[in-house]
């Protein structure tokens, strides 16, 4: 574990309750999360544990309902919608089991939408986008569409799109989730690649044995709690 | 733009429903920009339907003043000696009688009904004045011509007047079984009572028809054309005396030029009117429509709404984005819309031009093109404000994971 870093995203003491009919989901039950800068943490847990709500709260995709989430030292329970989704555009990269592409958009549109929604030039985007897109060997699908490309293509245009906007930390929910074997290793290499570049890295698992190498941190969760943290064998 | 890039691959992708739901603003849109596109022609058109002549005419029929058929037994008839007194007002530069008959027409061992008409006979020259009568084929009839008729364009044609062959100058046909002889053919008027009937001697028809001093029409000219209120007041004044009516109680009817186009126009205000309420509702039916698509389009695009908003979109650039994109329905129904409705006062012109012989053209009015373009897409974003906020609105989480 690195020590030194500062700490970029904390989650205190949080809770994320649902309703659900008549009944009150917790999906998160008073958890408490420290991402540092350059950690690999992984959440891990059976389905139902309330590992991908807590990863929605630390990318700020979603507030607490009881609890604060710190990012960057900022509270964003205090923060309005436009405010969290700059932050978000700027300082997260989420890569998603489903690789959640734009499909009317090509594989470089959806690389530089980020950038769009930021409102970068044309110039900027173009070289950024390109430099991504030789990155992850995808320059030779530049121009396709998403069900165009397999889906270990797709998931390394999702990852792409993650680093877009150079954000300190990449959120990964199960990344591995819809790839065979071989792919998702490669994934698991790829941001491997990433966290020793200087990347912070979230991820968000349920198979200890894909993340056994690179974890440095492992929050175990079990109905909506933490059972209990462990250091990984990373680094 | 980005956000013009994404409506426009939105728009593709719905295919069918995109171009279906532009409908209701492109047959709005047709509807007013053809409707005045034909401007003049359709005056034209129905002008023409009333006989009404650029001639500076007053005429003067017996019968109350609703419609009654010229000639009809109901009415005491107009006499010849109507006519005299009438020519005899100082304003008036001459009147003519008209008569006007119906009669059977045979030729080419067939028979067909229509009407003929009487030209006065020593008063060609006035007649021919007020008519505006020109020849295509053969001349016109002149004073002590026997048993010689002009017809109009129309009967002449094979194709149109039910002889299934061309009458020519010089053929005989037989009318109410006498014999003429076709002295002309008339040039087209534009008009289906002129082109489609017989003009003959006034002496000649009466022989045939046997209505005496009756008289159908008086076709007046008035000597100076700023002078045709006072002299209608003076005809009117004079036939009261003559029929023994009091005022507002007239059996006979002064009508001038004016007043006939200005019954025209009355109708084609009503026609304007009747196509405009149509062209308003099927806008009304079109906003409806994108309102709805939009809907549609959100709900099913709730998971790219979320993975938008994962990645760093404001709720003010998901609104955007459905908005622009129902502007843009908007706008291509509009363009649509103007390019049909040229197409149709394009098409309505000629087919005017053709019919009426009328020399019209279709008026593009750039104002208007530019005000539909600037309308419908109003129209579009004011459809698409509803369920742009909508999908602004959403919860990136519970869109993302549906």
């Amino acid at each position: 574990m690195n020590k030194e870093g500062e700490i970029i995203i904390h989650l205190e003491n949080v809770s994320k309750y649902y309703p659900m009919g008549d009944t009150i989901v917790k999906a998160v039950n008073g958890v408490t999360i420290s991402v540092r800068k350059g950690d690999f943490v992984v959440l891990m847990g059976p389905s139902g544990s309330g590992k991908s709500t807590s990863m929605h709260l630390i990318g700020s995709l979603d507030v607490p309902t009881r609890g604060k989430v710190f990012l960057k030292n900022k509270n964003i329970s205090s923060m309005s919608e436009s405010e969290l989704a700059i932050l978000r555009g700027k300082n997260v990269g989420f890569i998603f089991q489903q690789f959640n592409l734009i499909p009317t958009l090509t594989v470089k549109e959806n690389i530089m939408l980020p950038m769009s929604l930021q409102g970068y030039s044309l110039e900027e985007k173009e070289k950024k986008v390109n430099g991504l897109l030789e990155k992850l060997g995808l320059s030779d699908r530049a121009n396709h569409f998403p069900n165009q490309i397999s889906g270990g293509q797709q998931q390394r245009v999702a990852i792409a799109r993650a680093l877009a906007n150079d954000p300190e930390v990449i959120l990964a929910d199960e990344p591995t989730g819809n790839l065979d074997s071989a792919t998702g290793k490669k994934v698991m290499e790829f941001l491997s690649k990433l966290h020793k570049e200087g990347k912070t890295i979230v991820m968000v698992t349920h198979e200890f044995d894909l993340i056994k190498d690179y974890a440095h941190i492992i929050y175990w969760l079990r109905d909506g709690k933490v059972e209990r943290v462990a250091k990984g064998p990373g680094k | 733009m980005e956000y013009f890039l994404f409506a426009l691959r939105n728009l593709r992708r719905k295919g069918v429903r995109s171009w279906l739901t532009l409908l209701g603003i492109c047959i709005g849109i047709a509807a007013v920009v053809s409707l005045i596109s034909l401007g003049d022609g359709l005056k034209i058109a129905v002008a023409s339907q009333f006989g009404i002549s650029s001639t500076e005419l007053i005429t003067v029929t017996a019968g109350g003043s609703g419609f009654s058929a010229p000639g009809s037994d109901v009415v005491k008839p107009l006499t010849k000696s109507d006519v005299d007194a009438i020519g005899r007002i100082s304003s008036v530069d001459f009147a003519l009688a008209r008569n006007i008959e119906t009669v059977s027409v045979d030729f080419n061992n067939k028979v067909i009904f229509t009407s003929a008409t009487s030209i006065p006979d020593g008063d060609e020259k006035n007649f021919y004045k007020i008519t505006d009568l020109e020849t295509i084929g053969g001349r016109l009839l002149k004073d002590g011509d026997s048993k010689k008729v002009l017809i109009g364009y129309s009967l002449s044609q094979g194709s149109k007047n039910g002889f299934d062959k061309d009458i020519t100058a010089g053929k005989k046909i037989s009318i109410l079984g006498e014999n003429f002889t076709v002295a002309g053919v008339l040039k087209k008027q534009g008009s289906f009572v002129v082109d489609g009937i017989v003009f003959m001697h006034n002496s000649e028809l009466e022989n045939l028809s046997k209505y005496g001093d009756n008289v159908d029409i008086i076709a007046v000219k008035v000597k100076d054309k700023d002078l045709i209120n006072r002299t209608k007041i003076d005809i009117e004044k004079l036939m009261r005396e003559r029929r023994n009516v009091p005022v507002d109680g007239e059996d006979f009817k002064v009508s001038t030029p004016e007043a006939s186009l200005a019954q025209v126009n009355q109708i084609l205000t009503a026609i304007q009117i009747f196509i405009v309420i149509i062209a308003f509702i099927s806008i009304i039916i079109g906003a409806f429509g994108i309102a709805n698509t939009m809907t549609t389009s959100v709900l099913e695009r709730r998971k790219e709404i979320g993975i938008m908003k994962s990645i760093g979109a404001k709720n003010s650039q998901i609104f955007m984005q459905f908005f622009v994109e129902s502007g843009f329905l908007g706008i291509i129904g509009g363009v649509l819309g103007i390019l049909l409705g040229i197409s149709l006062g394009y098409i309505g012109t000629f087919q005017i031009n053709n019919f009426f012989g009328a020399n019209t053209s279709p008026q593009l009015n750039f104002g208007l093109i530019f005000f539909s373009l600037f309308g419908s897409f109003f129209i579009g974003v004011l459809s698409g404000i509803f369920p742009a906020m909508k999908a602004a609105k959403q919860n990136p989480v519970e869109a993302l994971t549906g």
